[in-house]
């Protein structure tokens, strides 16, 4: 089983925090969505007839391509890969392009039955909050009404819904935050995705912290909301199944949590990520370099092999993130008796601590687990608990 | 004979003293466009970039003044208090000694001390006025300081610029027609003073001498007479920017020698060379062991690379006599040495020298002089106190004697106030205060030497706006109330950071060690309680709070390599740290106790 992960390199406007790749001049549009097929043909073995299960298209603003460019995408996975019946496809859009009804070919429908019409069967909304002033601090392209209005409109033609939510937002109070909570969860979907506002290198949020302009992000706050997220999300059924993903059942992302558990991934387009359960590949985050190598029918893309070492801190790190953890019987399997003796001793003292637990509920699957207070420490902990290549 | 002379120049660091030697050897021709390059006698790199001599240098001049050909030896010395030995011995090697003061200045305690070194070995003085070129420069007002410290004639007092060249003729002059010629009797049994060693790892250790009777050949019989060992002299010559072998060195020269020897140890500063057929009487006067004044432990940051430590330790001694060392051990840091130093800067030096030239990366823990502790049971022997761990428990202890100093400070007028309440405060009790000048004051305290080991040069420069200038020699031991501070980091005691400190400050200095340690042991997943304790007693806490997040919110297909990543490298970084029960400790928190007012 394998997915497929589709990037979307282009943005309306650049969100202050986000430092994925994309561009905000659209005019190499059409000529991408030509380099994206292409990319699939020449890449149409690697899965070797490996069915996949599911597609997703991110960004960038995949909601940006016309639902023809997405139809016509969709097609070619069908043409180059096996596809299962049923499968799960996610396209990330944004409020300030699902408000409009919008006319596709002659009939006129809304936008999300045109989507519904070409097979997309789950919405992730980047919605952020339901505050003006926060979608302001982070330079959004929508405005709080539309976010409301849009989720408002999904939910009558589509069940499968999550909203990403963005916490820790310099100013942004408790209260503020569990309002943010509430406004989601009266709209009744399935699935929610919530991050701690992030400061990443080099975007225009850390250059504003640096010269005053916005408070710093507090990891104490951070703390807090997370805490609240958790509680509240807990209590209306949500199952807290990777760090920042929470779904009731049935409804977690088949396409992330495949990332999670090692699974194996075929990322087309500018700086997509692939692995195979030995390399990891990228393509090169540049749009111009990514078409003009397709153009001349060459994958614009470097990639690692994982030593052995590589692959146990991975399974480490993102097992840590989720319910599901580190089997510590896969764990032996893939790596070896040695492994399985270093990470249980080197567990230990945070297994006392409380961070981390064993979860023996079935007795033949042992799964080492962080608990909920190991939760928001879990890189940390990961890091711990590495081998280091030996060089 | 008659045409030689002998001199070095006394200054205070940074007075241009490196730049004067140069704009000589310039002058007189010594070095050739090719081997120009700044500082030339300072040859190691360290010294180059602090702009300090830390080794005496010696070099050969030729000069012809009226017709007639002159021989020029320059000994440049070390310009620091830690190696005040070492200055005593190049100043006995001389006839005469250029003072350089700067023209902005004026003079410096260390200069005052290093000159009344001059002139307790009769050298002759020449006062030189540098640095007059300087926007700042105050020559009229300085002359009359060195007019009033030396006795001198205004006219004595040359006044130059090493900078653009000006008065080196006349300095040349001076050197020549003011210094005497070198005494000494040509036909007496050899007798010649040690003044510096330096190592060269193909040829062994090079000796420079100056020979005040007598005169050295060739292959000759030789004896050292403090070490009373003997060797064949394989190799002499002068000291020109290169060595210049020769087959003889008579009296009133300055030369090196090659013996094959292989440890510095072997030749210390101050020792007399003799023939072993025709030995001399008496040595030379003033030759002392050279004493360590500093201690402190110094471990790898690898604990694997205890070895190769010792390795570069050892290797270091050979160059260095005055490095004394020994193995110890540490619950917090595993095998390492203890280490002597001649102080402070000397033990900068060492820890730099180990990271330049043998790539070690050390950690030093928190330096302490030499204690001596009596027990009750045993009252009159001495237990010599190194390190914390030697001091016997407060229960048995009878009395401990701490070294003291006497310390000469010259300062501005305007400064007085400062520096004494900074004396008082390190345990100082004035002894002498006189006013050099009406601006200048020497003041002189009695003080324990534990309290310059740590930052006291540091406070005196900020205190007295720089305009300070500080020198000591010890004065013996004396009573002190003594206690070891010990450092708890959740509950556990860190041996590498107790510190031997007077009673008074203990509870200041156990605070200040707290708060510099919560600022430098990362949080933790929980807290961190930071302790320091006199025995039993808790004298000081903080707390390191535990950390509340430690995790990226996205984890996405690409995330996943960067992120390992970005892990491994924490894993790297903490691999580097050293556990203590559970808790991380970084290498700088060992370090920085060292600078606890940063």
């Amino acid at each position: 089983m394998a997915g497929i992960y589709l990037h979307i390199p282009f943005c309306k406007q650049a969100c202050h925090y986000c430092d994925f790749h994309f561009s905000t001049s659209l005019k190499k549009k059409d000529d991408l969505v030509i380099a994206l097929v292409k990319e699939m043909q020449l890449r149409k073995n690697e899965l070797q007839d490996e069915p996949v299960e599911t597609i997703y298209f991110g960004g960038g603003t995949p909601s940006l391509l016309s639902v023809q460019e997405l139809k016509s995408l969709i097609a070619a996975v069908y043409e180059n890969f096996k596809v299962i019946a049923d499968p799960e496809i996610t396209l990330e859009a944004n409020p300030d392009d699902l408000t409009e009804a919008s006319l596709v070919g002659e009939q006129s429908k809304t936008i999300f039955e045109a989507y519904k019409g070409i097979g997309i069967n789950r919405l992730s909304i980047g919605i952020q909050s339901f505050f003006e002033e926060d979608l302001k601090l982070m330079n959004r392209a929508h405005n709080a009404k539309e976010a409301k209005k849009c989720i408002e409109a999904a939910t009558a033609i589509f069940d499968n819904i999550t909203i990403d939510l963005i916490y820790g937002i310099p100013g942004m109070s408790n209260e503020g935050w569990m309002q943010n909570i509430e406004t989601a969860l009266s709209f009744n979907i399935p699935h929610i995705s919530s991050y701690a506002l992030t400061v990443e290198p080099k975007t225009a949020l850390e250059k504003f912290i640096e010269k005053g302009i916005v408070k710093p992000v507090d990891d104490e706050i951070a703390q807090q909301h997370f805490q609240l997220l958790v509680d509240t999300l807990k209590e209306h059924d949500f199952i807290h199944y990777e760090l920042s993903n929470f779904g009731k059942e049935g409804y977690f992302s088949k396409n992330n949590s495949a990332y999670w558990l090692g699974k194996k991934y075929l990322g087309i387009g500018p700086s997509a990520h692939s692995y195979d359960g030995l390399h990891r590949s990228w393509n090169v985050a540049n749009n111009s370099k990514y078409i003009k190598s397709l153009q001349e029918n060459i994958l614009p893309s470097e990639v690692e092999t994982l030593s052995t070492v590589d692959r146990f801190n991975e399974t480490i790190m993102t097992g840590l993130r989720t319910i599901w953890g580190v089997s510590l019987n896969k764990v032996k399997e893939s790596f070896g008796e040695k492994y399985l003796e270093y990470l249980i001793q080197q567990s230990q003292k945070y297994i006392e601590e409380g961070l981390l637990e064993i979860d023996n509920s079935n007795p033949s699957l042992p799964v080492l687990k962080t608990t909920a207070k190991g939760k928001f420490l879990a890189d940390g902990i990961a890091s711990d608990l590495f081998l280091l290549n030996l060089q | 004979m008659k045409n030689i002379r002998n001199f070095c120049i006394i200054a205070h660091i940074d007075h241009g003293k490196s730049t004067l030697a140069d704009r000589l050897l310039d002058f007189t021709g010594s070095v050739t466009d090719r081997e120009k390059q700044d500082q030339l006698l300072d040859n190691m790199d360290l010294e180059r970039e602090r702009g300090i001599t830390i080794k005496s240098h010696a070099i050969q001049m030729e000069y012809t003044y009226k017709g007639e050909q002159y021989i020029l030896n320059l000994i440049d010395t070390p310009g620091h208090v830690d190696f005040s030995y070492e200055v005593s011995r190049s100043i006995a090697a001389c006839e005469g000694a250029l003072l350089i003061v700067d023209a902005a200045q004026s003079i410096q305690a260390q200069t005052i001390s290093n000159l009344y070194l001059a002139l307790e070995n009769d050298l002759e003085i020449i006062p030189v006025l540098n640095k007059i070129d300087l926007p700042s420069a105050n020559p009229e007002e300085v002359t009359d300081d060195i007019v009033d410290l030396l006795g001198c004639d205004p006219e004595d007092v040359i006044p130059a610029s090493a900078k653009t060249g000006l008065g080196i003729e006349e300095i040349l002059e001076a050197i020549i027609e003011r210094v005497p010629a070198p005494k000494g009797e040509p036909d007496a049994p050899l007798q010649a003073l040690i003044f510096d060693s330096v190592y060269n790892p193909f040829r062994g250790v090079e000796t420079y001498f100056r020979v005040l009777n007598g005169e050295i050949k060739k292959g000759q019989k030789i004896k050292f007479m403090a070490t009373d060992k003997s060797y064949f002299a394989d190799e002499i010559g002068t000291l020109k920017l290169k060595q210049q072998p020769k087959n003889i060195i008579k009296t009133g020269d300055v030369g090196y020698l090659i013996t094959g020897i292989k440890d510095a140890r072997e030749v210390k500063v101050g020792d007399t060379v003799t023939s072993t057929e025709n030995p001399c009487v008496k040595p030379i006067e003033g030759f002392e062991n050279v004493k360590p004044m500093v201690f402190a432990g110094i471990y790898p940051v690898d604990t694997e690379d205890y070895e190769e430590l010792r390795g570069a330790m050892e290797k270091l001694q050979l160059n260095d006599a005055s490095l004394v060392f020994a193995p110890e051990s540490s619950a917090a840091l595993g095998f390492g040495f203890r280490c002597g130093f001649l102080g402070m800067l000397h033990l900068e030096i060492i820890q730099e020298r180990l990271e330049r030239e043998f790539d070690m990366t050390v950690i030093t823990t928190v330096p302490n002089v030499s204690y001596h502790a009596y027990t009750k049971k045993n009252p009159d022997e001495i237990i010599i106190v190194n390190n914390p761990s030697d001091l016997p428990d407060p229960s048995k202890l009878e009395r401990v004697e701490e070294p003291f100093i006497k310390a000469t400070i010259i300062t501005k007028a305007d400064f007085i106030g400062p520096v004494m309440s900074l004396c008082i405060e390190k345990r100082g009790v004035i002894t002498n205060q006189t006013y050099l000048t009406p601006e200048r004051v020497e003041l002189s305290f009695d003080m324990p030497l534990a309290e310059i080991v740590f930052d006291f040069y540091d406070r005196l420069k900020t205190v007295s706006k720089g305009y300070a200038s500080f020198d000591y020699s010890p004065i013996g031991m004396r009573p002190s109330k003594l206690v070891k501070v010990d450092i708890l980091i959740n509950a556990n005691s860190v041996d590498a950071l107790s510190a031997l400190v007077h009673m008074d400050n203990a509870h200041t200095i156990g605070k200040k060690m707290c708060e510099k340690l919560r600022e430098l042991i990362p949080r933790q997943q929980f807290d961190i309680p930071i302790q320091a304790a006199i025995g039993a007693k808790i004298i000081s806490r903080e707390t390191i709070k535990a950390l509340r997040k430690d995790v990226t919110a996205k984890c996405y297909g690409g995330d996943i390599s960067r992120k390992r990543k970005l892990l491994e490298k924490q894993k790297k970084g903490k691999k580097r740290m050293r556990q203590v029960g559970n808790v991380e400790i970084p290498q700088q928190a060992f370090m920085a106790v060292l600078k606890l007012n940063d």
